[in-house]
């Protein structure tokens, strides 16, 4: 698959988003490329997650529109092509009785789509989903006695089952040890690099993050940053966001 | 033993037990997994009313506990989306008025003629041969339903925003489970009885999650437990001449409390 760095796949232009009446995002317009590795950053309640849940319908905002793929996100169908890796995944029921492989093969449902068994060619490329982040040998344990880094893959596994265009990650390493935070992002890499997916990744941590990913979306309230990792000056936009002036600059860069 | 099998209420007992025995699991397991036990009470006594309805109309109070349940499910699940109210006070709601809504109509039919006893606690001698086509029917419906939407159901469970986002019509899915509970615990009652269906749902699953097993191995166990304690129950409370739903419960919570015991000391030799 040939990659268009140009092509746009997701659009968000001029969306904002309340809860009751306190304004999680304002006039916010992004664009995603094909083949983007990009991090959406900023402080708690920034509205990081708010956005990423907007691209993918699970809440409406206020005002403003979402396209995926050039269609606009009411008409849009192919919701097989994203896969999903929830901040909820640390979080989930440990005694839920499922083993990896069930887990995993969830990932196909949406693509299979009703009344339709998976067959054997799902089958194979559950098993390949679960090479890809080496966890073919927890196929039969229950993701309750798997550590979180385990769990983190087994779920990249869920939306790779999928064969999706882009995965979104809320939150992905919270609960994960450094070490297995290293495989996770080299995974992601992996992902990025050789299959050409592309990766949208929210996050609070700027320093990890900022070393692993091609983009950076600083989100508080307002697009803050939008650029090359390198480029944004962490200190200058910190400042923005926590310091003592806590009034907001918006930068139009 | 077989002489009991001249009676025909025992056979009709046995039969309606059998199907609810197995269905109930399929339905069970999902309630108690999504933290939905409760509704199951609830769209009990949401029935109790519907009976009385039915003995007050003189129409097979099966039928009317069925529409009450069913209605009511519907209304449950769309206040509990709604976000207007909290979801389990959706359920408090029904609850309590629909059991208001039994006695007001109990008293005003100055008692029934059928012992009401017998719809509180279960006894098969209420169970009519029509009955038995009616729930006979209505497990098929079920079983199918739960057999072709399995994947959908088990993945909505597990992670209901990751089903969205693949895709899936969740509420239609949530609206559909509601209602196949509704019918579930609406045809339970001449087995089991109002106030004791929600142990039916819940035991078996809760005691087959203890083994530790995969989605499918759970469901499996929980039916076997299920089937075996109805149809235990069943016999015993026939011999001994108690209420069928009671005896069964019971059975349940015995079996319940050996796996509890059993795992226990299982996992105090392996620490050894």
């Amino acid at each position: 698959m040939s990659v268009d760095h140009k092509k746009n796949i997701i659009e968000v232009s001029n969306v904002s988003f309340s809860y009751d009446n306190v304004e999680v995002l304002k006039n916010i317009s992004l664009a995603i490329h094909q083949g983007d590795y990009i991090s959406l950053i900023g402080p708690n309640g920034g509205g990081k997650t708010t956005l990423l849940k907007i691209m993918l319908g699970l809440i409406k905002p206020q005002s403003g529109e979402i396209k995926l793929f050039g269609e606009k996100i009411e008409n849009f169908k192919h919701w097989s092509k994203l896969g999903y890796v929830p901040q909820k995944a640390i979080n989930f029921d440990p005694l839920f009785p499922v083993t990896v492989r069930e887990v995993v093969s969830m990932g196909r449902f949406g693509k299979k789509g009703l009344l339709n068994w998976l067959g054997k060619t799902d089958e194979k490329i559950i098993d390949r989903a679960l090479q890809q982040v080496q966890m073919s040998q927890y196929a039969d344990r229950l993701i309750g006695n798997l550590s979180s880094g385990q769990q983190q893959r087994v779920f990249i596994a869920r939306a790779l089952a999928g064969e999706p265009e882009i995965i979104f990650l809320d939150e992905p390493t919270v609960g994960v040890d450094t070490k297995n935070q290293e495989e996770f992002y080299s995974i992601l890499t992996d992902l990025n690099k050789n299959l050409n997916i592309t990766l949208i990744l929210v996050s609070h941590d700027v320093d990890v993050v900022s070393q692993q990913v091609t983009e950076l979306a600083c989100l508080n309230q307002t697009l803050i940053y939008h650029g090359e990792p390198n480029k944004f000056m962490k200190g200058h936009y910190l400042e923005n966001i926590y310091g003592k002036n806590s009034r907001l600059v918006d930068h139009k860069h | 033993m077989f002489e009991l099998f001249q009676y025909s209420f025992i056979v009709r007992g046995l039969e309606a037990g059998i199907l609810i025995g197995l269905i109930a699991p399929l339905i069970g397991i999902f309630l108690v997994l999504r933290r939905y036990s409760l509704i199951a009470d609830t769209l009990a006594h949401v029935s109790l009313a519907g009976v009385a309805i039915g003995l007050l109309l003189k129409i097979n109070p099966l039928w009317t506990a069925l529409g009450a349940s069913a209605l009511s499910s519907i209304a449950i699940e769309r206040l509990r989306t709604s976000k207007k109210i909290y979801g389990e006070t959706a359920l408090s709601i029904f609850l309590s008025g629909s059991l208001a809504l039994a006695i007001v109509l109990i008293g005003l039919a100055h008692g029934f003629s059928v012992d009401l006893f017998s719809y509180l606690f279960g006894s098969i001698v209420t169970v009519q041969q029509t009955d038995i086509y009616i729930i006979f029917g209505l497990s098929v419906l079920i079983a199918l339903s739960i057999f072709l939407f399995y994947k959908e159901l088990v993945y909505i469970a597990f992670d209901e925003e990751a089903a969205s986002v693949s895709g899936l019509p969740v509420k239609l899915f949530n609206t559909l489970f509601v209602l196949l509970a509704a019918i579930v615990i609406s045809i339970s009652i001449p087995i089991i009885g109002i106030l004791l269906i929600s142990a039916l749902l819940v035991i078996p699953t809760i005691t087959a999650l203890q083994l530790k097993q995969s989605f499918k191995m759970t469901l499996f166990w929980a039916e076997l437990i299920s089937v075996f304690s109805v149809v235990s129950g069943i016999f015993i409370s026939y011999y001994l001449d108690i209420s069928s739903g009671g005896t069964i419960v019971l059975i349940m919570l015995l079996i319940f409390g050996l796996v509890l015991l059993l795992k226990g000391k299982i996992i105090s030799k392996r620490n050894q």
